[in-house]
């Protein structure tokens, strides 16, 4: 409880986490704002590029589809693709991550050249290589990400691990005769755990951006998807004159982002008031 | 310091080894096949069979491995099927014009990263304080392709005073070549209209790349100047009487500048990331776009290629960063 008013009382992190609430619900329930989420691919050329207004506050789009609404059912996709990347990211590098800073010999050296071999290059520029070659669509991009991310979690789980390891309880335990995965999975796990949820939070965002990139550039998702990085690729062809068209889809990154940033941020500080902002 | 160098060269060799190997395997077991595209849409079974005979596709691939490392080490990355261009002549051709990019967008943001931090951890808490905090933190949160085109709309499209794509107006000669950097160049042989133009060109493709950037340095030189303010030296300064100004300008913010140098080292590889998608907004010739480019029409040459060379600036970076920690903080240079 005492942690939970100690985060209360952070209000960035409060803001941050309602944006990300206010985000999973309408991911969940979109007809909360949206009269008709199967109608949001259907186009009415009449309705052609129509600038905001009270009824559509986002405008209309080339084919004559509700923007807001459109924005508004991206938040789906944008979720589901997030969360797919770090949780698999996080099941393929924590426990890498763990074998490799406690055990010491050659497993634990392969991962880790393998890790900086992943490390060596941009994400995003490997994310881009396998996505193409997996072919255009929203699961090619799915899994590029979460083939070139887990190495960060990786990364982190190692250098907590070897933090730990060198501690007085983990050489008790060793003395006692506790097994190796024992000491992994119920001594080292729960110490390494903070720093990789705040990571994951953190993740969230950073694969937002990443994806968004991705269906900009076209190897992610393909129309007619609500895709918001495709909406912006989209949009792009027609500034200045309909300026909504490219706007709002990005600004709906930039809050979402904000918000896992600002959460993320808090997580930190609660777990580790050594980096507390000040 | 030199033992050290040579020691941290050595250890990018396997890191450049394992990436050939990955993007290797990767493009040539990933089912597009080079030679179908480059014979085209009309093309006849045999012909393909003729174009897979010429570039060694036939032959195993451990092989088709062991023939690309011994040339890739003469220096030989084979012909580009797009540009039918020897690749590392296009990669020489293009990779001034990201260097360019990459390297005013981090002066743009190492300068006014560390202005905005030292001032913000200065008037701690105050209005600027906390308006460098949002926008920090707004500036980490936005999309670098999605800024690129609002900075084309307000400043392009709408004001109208800056261009809207390329390195320099079209019609323009780029001046003499000896960097490929336009702005040194025509700085060095006196084409200062060909130096104000570059500067105008590559004003919102650098700031959309800093933006990121400038928000982390901040936020890091910030946190050291508090921490560094807090400490018994300038305690100690300030009692004796020092003027504000001399405590934090050589004292504090020397010890503040450790940690947001590294970063800067760390910024870099994401710089070349936006690069990628900003080089494609503004139409910029550099690595990015060639990069894009390659992999849409499975030039798999030119992916093979581009990435080992992003990979080797990145370590030689790395290995910057860290020679620059030494320079800043003898503790850290006497264990290397």
């Amino acid at each position: 409880m005492l942690i939970l008013k100690k985060f209360l009382r952070d209000l960035p992190a409060v803001l941050g986490a309602l944006i990300v609430l206010a985000a999973v619900i309408l991911a969940i329930f979109p007809e909360l704002l949206v009269d008709n989420v199967d109608r949001i691919n259907r186009g009415n050329i009449i309705m052609r590029l129509k600038p905001p207004s009270a009824d559509m506050p986002f405008g209309t789009d080339d084919l004559g589809r509700n923007i807001f609404e459109r924005v508004i059912v991206g938040t789906r996709s944008a979720l589901t693709i997030s969360l797919f990347v770090v949780v698999v990211s996080m099941i393929v590098g924590v426990p890498l991550g763990l074998i490799a800073g406690y055990r010491s010999g050659w497993a634990s050296s392969a991962i880790m050249r393998v890790t900086d071999v992943f490390l060596a290059v941009p994400q995003l520029i490997l994310a881009i290589a396998i996505a193409q070659l997996l072919g255009r669509g929203q699961i090619s991009a799915m899994i590029a990400l979460a083939v070139t991310y887990w190495p960060f979690f990786t990364r982190t789980v190692y250098a907590e691990t070897q933090k730990v390891r060198a501690s007085l309880f983990v050489e008790a335990l060793e003395g006692y005769g506790a097994s190796k995965t024992r000491i992994m999975l119920f001594h080292i796990l729960p110490n390494v755990a903070a720093p990789v949820i705040v990571r994951a939070t953190v993740g969230m965002g950073f694969v937002i951006l990443t994806a968004a990139v991705l269906g900009f550039l076209g190897v992610g998702a393909v129309p007619p998807a609500p895709d918001w990085g495709l909406q912006i690729s989209e949009g792009r062809k027609y500034l200045p004159e309909q300026w909504w068209y490219a706007t709002f889809p990005g600004l709906a990154i930039l809050l979402l982002v904000l918000g896992f940033n600002l959460l993320g941020d808090g997580l930190r500080d609660l777990v580790d008031p050594r980096l507390r902002r000040s | 310091m030199l033992l050290f160098l040579i020691r941290r060269l050595l250890l990018i060799i396997p890191v450049l080894f394992g990436l050939l190997l990955l993007t290797f395997f990767m493009l040539r077991l990933g089912g597009n096949d080079p030679a179908a595209i480059m014979a085209g849409d009309n093309a006849t079974p045999e012909m393909i069979a003729r174009i897979r005979e010429e570039l060694g596709l036939n032959q195993p691939l451990v092989v088709q491995f062991w023939d690309y490392l011994v040339s890739v080490l003469r220096g030989d990355f084979g012909v580009s099927l797009f540009s039918q261009r020897p690749v590392s002549e296009d990669i020489l051709d293009k990779l001034p014009a990201t260097l360019e990019l990459t390297l005013v967008a981090l002066v743009i943001a190492t300068v006014l990263g560390i202005l905005l931090g030292t001032l913000a951890g200065v008037w701690r808490n105050s209005i600027f304080d906390h308006s460098v905090r949002i926008v920090s933190v707004a500036g980490l949160a936005t999309a670098s392709f999605w800024f690129a085109i609002m900075l084309q709309l307000v400043f392009a499209m709408g004001f109208e005073i800056l261009p809207l794509r390329g390195r320099l107006p079209t019609g323009m000669a780029p001046p003499p070549d000896i960097t490929g950097m336009y702005i040194f160049d025509s700085l060095v042989t006196g084409h200062f209209a060909i130096t104000w133009q570059a500067i105008l060109h590559i004003i919102m493709p650098a700031v959309t790349i800093s933006l990121g950037g400038v928000a982390t340095v901040a936020r890091f030189t910030r946190s050291a100047v508090v921490a560094s303010l807090q400490s018994e030296y300038a305690n100690y300064e300030q009692a004796v009487g020092y003027p504000r100004h001399r405590v934090v300008f050589p004292y504090v913010l020397r010890n503040s500048l450790v940690t947001p140098v590294t970063q800067v080292g760390l910024l870099f590889g994401g710089f070349i990331s936006n690069a990628v998608a900003v080089e494609a907004v503004f139409d910029w010739p550099g690595l990015g776009s060639y990069l894009v480019q390659a992999i849409f029409t499975s030039d798999y040459q030119v992916v093979l290629a581009v990435t080992l060379v992003i990979g080797a600036i990145y370590g030689v970076v790395n290995i910057l960063v860290d020679m620059t920690q030494g320079l800043l903080d003898p503790r850290v240079a006497e264990k290397m």
